[in-house]
């Protein structure tokens, strides 16, 4: 039995403890968020934060979370009412197959959370972990630009003032 | 010609196929099918003589069904990332006057959708919307009609409005109310009733996509997103290669790991099955050491492959074009070596392209349940009805009893693992009844069992007069097919492992015009004399099948070598040298269009490393037309060639969604860029050794263009043609010919910027 903080909540989950994050959030939470893409740390996917640090679940076993607070893009918001950043992608119709979305989403959350106004290499460099395979880059940057011209760090907590 | 309503029981590509004599027809500008012939998506004519895909289901209320609960629009395509979905609602809800959100719109399930066949070639817009643009709006003047008999008042009379019928007098109608006493199964009409564009909400308006919102906060939007109560993981252990043979193997200790349900072993399928998804994953891992296998034997390399190509059996497909007339394609009994090139060529250019990966970002994914005699599969297949097709086949059930559901999946770009993983769920579903299946194939399997993209070789030979014009043009190619999909079941990975394996259907070519290797291999230049010899190798050393644009990629990308080069040797600026050969205004236009917003001029001094180039193609000499103008920076030093900015200028028929199309544009640049500077599958003795994203690598986002700009022109009126893979062959082309200008020489083996290149020597 694993205690994981995931979303704001802590649960008790039935899993050894090298399980993967990923498998922990898909197969035993049921949050869709995280994506399988390579299960290697070559895609990322599967991102999400811990810590605020984005991460590659696939790899990230959970016994080496601790105590320390996991986010998935259902974090950010809702189809009725989505967080900044996804909304940006809604704007900009940053989606081909969006497979590779979330991941997108979540690596960028990190990096305006930490940056106000990341220039254009920095956001390029920062998501370089994260592939996508139908070409939507262009629109993934402009969305992240959208939010990241606001001059403002994203706010952590974004989820729980919400709720 | 056959009567419209003969039976025929050969297809056309069947009838190419099996001739060893010399047959002969001719192809014209639009190819008028016969009823009961199979188009080129595997779906059978029925109706020639209907609009778009009415011709394989001509019967109204498969289209759209109304009922008590409202209407419902029904689509035989799926969405693969490309926005189809949207665009084909957008289409239903003009015609039908209605808003998008009051009515439903199913796609793509066996029990419920007409058989479109494949989602696939670009056909989506062209056929299955033309269908839905046609049935919509015969339904809704029946419907009218039917308003106006109830209330008494003529039909001109009455208005439409969000769905309602309303008339003069303030009476009100909804369609269900109208539709009472209608007989919408019955056969739609080849002529339809004119919509009134000026009245369009939607067509041609840049409607936001209806999946995305769901797909950016992690709603159920995916194939792998599915959880179904009693849901079983499963993982498939698959041999090193496609000839491997598993020795013995001892499973009981895996039998006894942690949450596994049990192992199944059928000659050379082996798959576990575990409650839990990590444990599945596990268990897999464990039987996957334990499974000894038997190497059978050995593959051609990258080195190799298109030397090897050249040697294998073939069969000779001529397609000759003369005076600018209609293409003729046959079925050459003579031997290749009878063919020769002209004698004296006034230019020849020969290039090659390696294996490449779809790469779908989520490898293939399916579920499925064998429950009260049916079995039901949720998949990301392109065509749900061939893949209902051949697992019946493989099961020895009745089709009635499988049923095959689309659920969106990664993007696949064509004929990726998504019908074997589906295979793979139905199988082992099949053996464990009431509970469902969900398979989940690992990265390295994606890679290493997905058909590949072919090798291919080209070779052309181009004869001009002393000033350039164009005389005689002569194209050979080699290649593996690019059709490999699922008409029986032996063409589903899964049977031809079991212990019974099923036997693959002997390959056969997509015919021209639309073609297959010789996709695009006619060129759209005025040229006398024009003749293509599609060497169409039937031994595949490695399973090929459809790939974004197919043969085109690389034909497009020799033919605009080649005029590039002439245009070089006579002087000639490249764009002016392509009008000069061209007729076809909306040709032209694009070219126009795309050289004039790029300020396209050779003479403009640029930096040091920077060089331009211009393309040009009509994705299969008949549907959207596409120009690119771009500029590259090469450095030697850090290894690397970067898209500094890119023009397209593309028309696409009458637009839909004009953001919709600038996308699909896009993601075709940055993909087809991806693939030519970087990409081909690693294949060596044990045969594929591309297992992941080190060993297959792509673009990045520091690779990206910097700057994409797309110019669209609208047809209002012309049909409706598919955007996805247009972009994807002129993109390559400019840009071998733009890095052609920075370094001197014409590279000419596809991928042409990994780390050890010569271009950067
Ligand atoms: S799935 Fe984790 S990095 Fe690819
Ligand atoms: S949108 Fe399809 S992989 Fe990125």
């Amino acid at each position: 039995m694993i205690n994981l903080n995931v979303n704001g909540q802590t649960q008790p989950l039935e899993v050894t403890p090298e399980t993967p994050l990923l498998y922990a959030l898909r197969d035993h939470l049921k949050l869709n968020g995280a994506k399988y893409g390579c299960g290697m740390g070559q895609c990322g996917a599967c991102t999400v934060l811990v810590d605020g640090r984005p991460v590659f679940s696939c790899l990230f076993p959970v016994s080496s979370v601790g105590t320390r607070e996991v986010r998935t893009l259902e974090s950010l918001g809702t189809t009725e009412r989505p967080g900044p950043l996804q909304q940006a992608f809604i704007d900009h119709q940053a989606v081909q197959c969006g497979y590779c979305i979330a991941g997108m989403i979540m690596r960028a959350q990190a990096l305006l959370e930490q940056v106000a106004r990341p220039t254009e290499q920095q956001i390029r460099e920062h998501m370089a972990p994260n592939l996508c395979r139908c070409g939507t880059h262009k629109r993934i940057l402009a969305a992240i630009r959208q939010v990241a011209d606001k001059g403002q760090r994203l706010n952590a907590g974004a989820l729980k003032e919400r709720a | 010609m056959k009567p419209a309503d003969a039976p025929v029981d050969k297809s056309r590509r069947a009838f190419l196929a099996g001739s060893g004599f010399m047959v002969s027809f001719a192809l014209f500008g639009s190819w008028r099918a016969l009823a009961g012939e199979t188009n080129t998506l595997g779906a059978t004519i029925l109706a020639p003589d209907l609009p778009g895909d009415l011709k394989i289901d001509p019967i109204l209320d498969s289209w759209i069904k109304i009922d008590a609960q409202g209407v419902t629009v029904c689509s035989g395509k799926v969405e693969l990332g490309t926005g189809v979905r949207t665009a084909l609602w957008q289409i239903a809800a003009d015609q039908l006057a209605m808003p998008l959100d009051k009515f439903k719109f199913v796609t793509a399930d066996t029990a419920l959708t007409p058989d479109e066949g494949y989602t696939a070639g670009s056909h989506s817009m062209a056929d299955g919307g033309t269908a839905i643009y046609h049935a919509a709006i015969q339904v809704r003047q029946m419907l009218l009609e039917a308003a106006a008999a109830k209330l008494g008042v003529p039909t001109k009379s009455l208005m439409l409005r969000d769905g309602i019928i309303l008339s003069g007098d303030g009476r009100q109608m909804t369609y269900e109310e109208a539709a009472q006493g209608v007989n919408l199964h019955q056969q739609a009409k080849s002529v339809s009733p004119q919509g009134d564009p000026s009245a369009y909400r939607y067509i041609g308006h840049s409607i936001p996509r209806v999946d995305i919102p769901a797909k950016v906060t992690g709603g159920t939007a995916y194939v792998q997103d599915l959880r179904l109560d009693g849901m079983l993981h499963a993982r498939v252990v698959r041999p090193p290669n496609a000839s491997a043979q598993l020795k013995e193997i001892d499973t009981r200790a895996i039998e006894t790991m942690r949450g596994v349900v049990k192992v199944v072993r059928d000659g050379n399928f082996l798959a576990v099955l575990a409650e839990h998804e990590w444990e599945a994953i596990q268990a897999m891992r464990a039987l996957r050491e334990r499974a000894q296998w038997q190497l059978t034997q050995t593959y051609p390399t990258n080195d190799t492959i298109h030397a090897v190509l050249k040697t294998l059996p073939e069969r000779l497909y001529v397609t000759t074009r003369e005076n600018n007339g209609p293409v003729k394609q046959v079925l050459s009994n003579a031997s290749a070596a009878s063919i020769s090139a002209p004698a004296s060529p006034t230019r020849s250019l020969a290039m090659t392209k390696q294996y490449v990966l779809h790469g779908s970002i989520g490898p293939s994914c399916a579920v499925a349940v064998f429950r009260n005699d049916m079995l039901t599969v949720w998949t990301h297949s392109q065509g749900v009805f061939p893949l209902r097709a051949g697992i019946a086949e493989l099961l020895g059930l009745p089709k009635e009893n499988v049923r095959c559901i689309h659920a969106e999946g990664a993007g696949c770009y064509g004929h990726n693992g998504a019908d074997d993983a589906a295979c793979d769920a139905a199988v082992l579903a099949y053996r464990t009844p009431n509970r469902p299946v969900r398979v989940q194939w690992m990265r390295d399997q994606e890679a290493g069992w997905e058909p590949l993209g072919p090798a291919m070789l080209t070779e052309i030979n181009a004869v001009t007069d002393a000033h350039g014009k164009l005389q005689s043009w002569h194209h050979a190619l080699w290649s593996t097919p690019h059709n490999s999909r699922i008409v029986n079941a032996g063409r589903l990975i899964p049977a031809t492992l079991l212990a019974h394996p099923a036997a693959p259907a002997s390959p056969a070519p997509i015919p021209q015009p639309e073609g297959d290797a010789d996709r695009n291999a006619v060129p759209l230049y005025r040229i006398p004399s024009v003749r293509v010899d599609m060497h169409f190798v039937t031994d595949m050393p490695f399973r090929t099948s459809a790939m974004r644009s197919l043969g085109a990629y690389i034909n497009v990308t020799t033919i605009e070598g080649m005029m590039d080069d002439l245009a070089e040797q006579f002087g000639e600026d490249p764009v002016a040298y392509r009008l000069q050969h061209l007729d076809d205004p909306r040709a032209r236009d694009v070219i126009q269009r795309a050289a004039n917003r790029f300020g396209w001029n050779l003479a403009t001094p640029l930096p040091e490393g920077h060089g331009i180039g211009f393309a040009f193609s009509q994705y299969k000499n008949l549907m959207g037309y596409c120009a690119i103008a771009l500029e590259v920076k090469l450095d030697k030093a850090a290894r690397s060639v970067r898209i500094v900015r890119v023009v397209a200028a593309v028309d696409c028929g009458q637009i839909v969604s004009p953001d919709g199309l600038t996308n699909q544009i896009e993601g075709g640049i940055v993909q087809s860029s991806s693939w030519t500077l970087y990409e081909q599958a690693l294949v060596g003795e044990n045969g594929v050794q591309s297992v992941d994203w080190s060993s297959y690598p792509i673009a990045r986002f520091p690779h990206i263009p910097a700057a994409i700009e797309v110019e669209l022109i609208d047809r209002p009126g012309a049909p409706f043609l598919g955007a996805a893979e247009i972009a994807q062959a002129p993109t390559a082309a400019a840009l071998i010919n733009a890095i052609k200008r920075v370094v001197g020489w014409r590279p000419l083996h596809l991928p042409v910027a990994r780390q050890d290149s010569p271009i950067f020597a």
